[in-house]
């Protein structure tokens, strides 16, 4: 496995000191690392799971708006911040792993350094606790 | 490939006779090939005493890892930078503001120094993005590693032989359990299985606990880097300038005698390593 960016090496080891649920995800949508706070939403060890590819994660999660409804893909914060290059914040259901459907608030922001985009963080909190 | 060191000590210059074995002189090394081509790492106050070695070659290039004032206060004192028969062109890392020139003229301009950088009409500067590029006989890989600033590592081939440069790194911070694998490991590209890894040692590690984040690294550390990293021999450097001699020979002693899975050089001023 080739080294990461350190701009990633950076985020992964500062998320790993907080309290709030982070993703980091690579250019390609893979899930490279979430942090413990992540691993309650969603329901998942990062032990266990280590790195997710993007297509294996579509199938992970199943994804609504807040309100029930059907979510398209391009709605959601992570990819409008890896697609469009630009800070996104939502609100949405998500059913995790375990089945345990829970309603968060994402924000997630592109990592674009050195005129290159190396992926997306996303942070994210369950809406009843905001 | 041959590899000299001009300055090994980092942070501030220290000179004299407490510094002699180890050096005074802040970050500065000579790579020369077999062609006699020459790249020099680091424009630190080494590079005074190097300008005289590089008589008679009509191009130098120098790489510098990132503009701390350890990194390029030796650069005003650069000879060859005033001869006009000689071409200088000087690498950094790029800045997402403002550009190579902008940044090293706030320190080669008045009232810092004399002459303006921009009077040098032989020195042309590039500002450099992570990735590969050749110089001559060199093939020049740059990657950002974890140091406070924007801040490069370099590995170095020519004539069959690798050396990786990471003067200032501390691929420990925020490491709960370091080593992490290397995927997780700043500069670890830059550094497998190279015939030398010249790195920081800066600190002990009781010297590390009050001063993380500083951007540099323990004995203890790059040991653990050095192995993971698979290289042949380990050249530890960027001495803090409160080691004396008597203070490094002491530890690179104990460190010497540790069980290394490989070669290791205390980095003193004048050794050079033939590749």
């Amino acid at each position: 496995m080739a080294q990461q960016p350190i701009e990633l090496i950076l985020l992964k080891q500062w998320a790993t000191y907080l309290d709030i649920p982070i993703w980091l995800m690579d250019d390609h949508g893979d899930l490279l690392f979430y942090n413990e706070p992540a691993e309650a939403v969603l329901g998942l060890r990062f032990d266990e799971a280590g790195r997710i590819n993007a297509d294996e994660l579509a199938g992970m999660f199943i994804t609504t708006r807040a309100d029930g409804s059907a979510m398209p893909t391009e709605e959601l914060p992570i990819v409008i911040a890896l697609r469009g290059g630009r800070p996104a914040h939502g609100a949405l259901r998500i059913r995790a792993i375990n089945h345990i459907w829970r309603t968060i608030n994402v924000t997630a922001f592109p990592i674009d350094a050195s005129g290159r985009r190396l992926g997306v963080v996303a942070m994210f909190w369950e809406q009843e606790s905001a | 490939m041959r590899i000299t060191l001009w300055g090994t000590r980092g942070s501030l210059a220290a000179a004299g006779p407490d510094t002699v074995v180890y050096g005074g002189d802040t970050s500065s090394v000579e790579v020369r090939a077999t062609d006699g081509a020459a790249i020099v790492l680091d424009a630190g106050s080494g590079i005074r005493k190097l300008s005289a070695e590089l008589d008679g070659l009509p191009r130098i290039d120098i790489l510098l890892t990132h503009l701390h004032m350890d990194h390029i206060q030796g650069l005003g004192f650069f000879t060859p930078l005033f001869d006009d028969d000689v071409e200088v062109h000087v690498w950094g890392p790029a800045s997402a503001t403002q550009s190579l020139e902008e940044r090293l003229a706030r320190y080669l301009s008045p009232p810092l120094f004399p002459v303006r950088l921009r009077d040098l009409a032989n020195v042309a500067l590039h500002d450099l993005a992570p990735g590969h590029f050749t110089v001559g006989p060199f093939t020049v890989s740059a990657d950002f590693v974890c140091h406070p600033g924007l801040t490069f590592g370099y590995r170095i081939a020519a004539n069959g032989a690798t050396l990786a440069y990471l003067p200032d790194h501390e691929p420990a911070l925020g490491v709960p359990h370091f080593p992490d694998s290397p995927e997780w490991t700043s500069g670890f590209d830059l550094a497998e299985g190279v015939d030398v890894l010249i790195h920081d040692a800066q600190f002990t590690d009781d010297e590390y606990a009050q001063r993380r984040g500083w951007g540099h690294s323990t004995f203890s550390q790059v040991a653990a880097f050095a192995e993971m990293a698979g290289v042949g021999t380990l050249v530890t450097f960027h001495h803090d300038p409160s080691h004396d001699d008597a203070t490094l020979d002491a530890i690179t002693k104990r460190f010497a005698a540790r069980a290394n899975p490989f070669s290791f050089v205390p980095g003193k001023a004048g050794t050079t390593f033939e590749l």
